[in-house]
């Protein structure tokens, strides 16, 4: 192990630990995400450092770039917001789970510590014709069923994927035409054929809150959304245009003379 | 220092992540404890082939990033389901059987 790797490797492993306890510790599913995302990366820095380059870049392209994702998008289509529970559902879960996390820590590093390990050989000579080519010729040679396999396995998991998440239509779909005869049948009712109008647009004032006018000059109600109608977050037209009129009588009174405006040109 | 650090490392990944398996009930955030799990083994599973001069062990590696790919497919369907039948992503709220 040359000194620079030795530098890169007590950098990285303490920050990777640190992302890889937070897991436990964060409360949001989506900070979990981004923790393990920088585990995933400093791994696969540590795999370059390691004389394997291409499952370096496999490791970022598959894991952080593929599989985090799909975590991601799976959040947020759950619900971002989702927090755990602080409820514990059996007794002490948290102290047991802590305790055979620690034994588990424990039992590993004893392993690895009591193993006698050969001296490190290096991958220099199966490197020689490059890291993808000699990755390719063990994996062509010796592992040709177990490739095939693993093929015949991922089209499963992705139609398992497909069938899992399928849903079946209750209803028949509506058609483009059985959706126009029944907005048609609901004009007794008092619905709009027509889109609604957009909110007003004024001198000063441009926002979703304001109501259009009609051409009489009458605020038109329907015109704002109805949640902020509904949250009486709405503000009324005629406030706006007494606001307005204010507005440009100050600016007469404000604006000087035309004659000394004249002179000073 | 010599190649044991890096198992030193990954013995400790892999005991963080059986931990948040056994900690965390978001059924999603359990999923990233076997991930760091999986990840782990590929990183024992590198220091092995480096150490042993045989590149099978990233091969191996390898095949344990496309098995984790398809588990994470499939899993993250079913947490889908489950939250789209149940409308919570909380492994103690898939308690039907219990009583």
């Amino acid at each position: 192990m040359s000194g620079g790797e030795e530098v890169l490797f007590w950098t990285l492993a303490p920050l990777m630990v640190i992302a890889a306890a937070g897991l436990l510790v964060v409360r949001r599913a989506v900070h979990a995400a981004v923790c393990v995302v920088f585990v995933m990366i400093g791994l696969a820095v540590l795999y370059v450092a390691q004389e394997a380059p291409f499952l370096g870049i496999v490791q970022v392209v598959v894991y952080t770039g593929a599989v985090m994702m799909l975590f991601l998008f799976v959040l947020m289509l759950v619900g971002v917001d989702a927090a755990d529970s602080l409820t514990e559902t059996i007794r002490g879960q948290r102290w047991i789970g802590l305790l055979l996390g620690a034994g588990l820590a424990a039992v590993l590093l004893g392993v690895v510590a009591q193993a006698t390990f050969p001296p490190s050989v290096g991958l220099a000579q199966a490197n020689a014709v490059t890291n993808p080519v000699a990755l390719a010729r063990v994996l062509m040679q010796d592992y040709v069923v177990a490739m095939e396999v693993v093929g015949i396995l991922l089209v499963t998991a992705a139609l398992a994927g497909l069938v899992l998440t399928h849903r079946r239509r209750l209803g028949k779909k509506p058609t483009q035409r059985a959706l126009a005869e029944a907005k048609v049948a609901l004009l007794p009712t008092g619905r709009q054929l027509t889109p609604l109008p957009a909110p007003g647009v004024y001198a000063q004032n441009n926002a979703m809150d304001t109501p259009a006018l009609d051409p009489e000059g009458r605020p038109l109600e329907h015109s704002v959304p109805r949640v902020l109608r509904i949250r009486g977050q709405q503000r009324s037209a005629t406030e706006l245009l007494t606001a307005e009129e204010t507005l440009v009588q100050r600016i007469q009174l404000d604006r000087p003379a035309p004659a000394e405006n004249g002179e000073d040109r | 220092m010599d190649l044991v650090n890096y198992l030193y490392l990954a013995s400790i990944l892999f005991a963080l992540g059986a931990t948040t398996v056994l900690l965390r009930r978001n059924a999603i955030v359990v999923f990233m404890g076997v991930e760091l799990m999986l990840n782990a083994t590929n990183l024992a599973l590198v220091t092995f082939a480096r150490l042993h001069g045989d590149i099978t062990g990233q091969v191996l590696a390898f095949f344990v990033m496309v098995v984790a790919a398809a588990e994470v497919v499939v899993g993250l369907a079913i947490i889908v389901t489950i939250f789209r039948a149940r409308r919570s992503a909380s492994v103690d709220d898939v308690n039907l059987l219990k009583s």
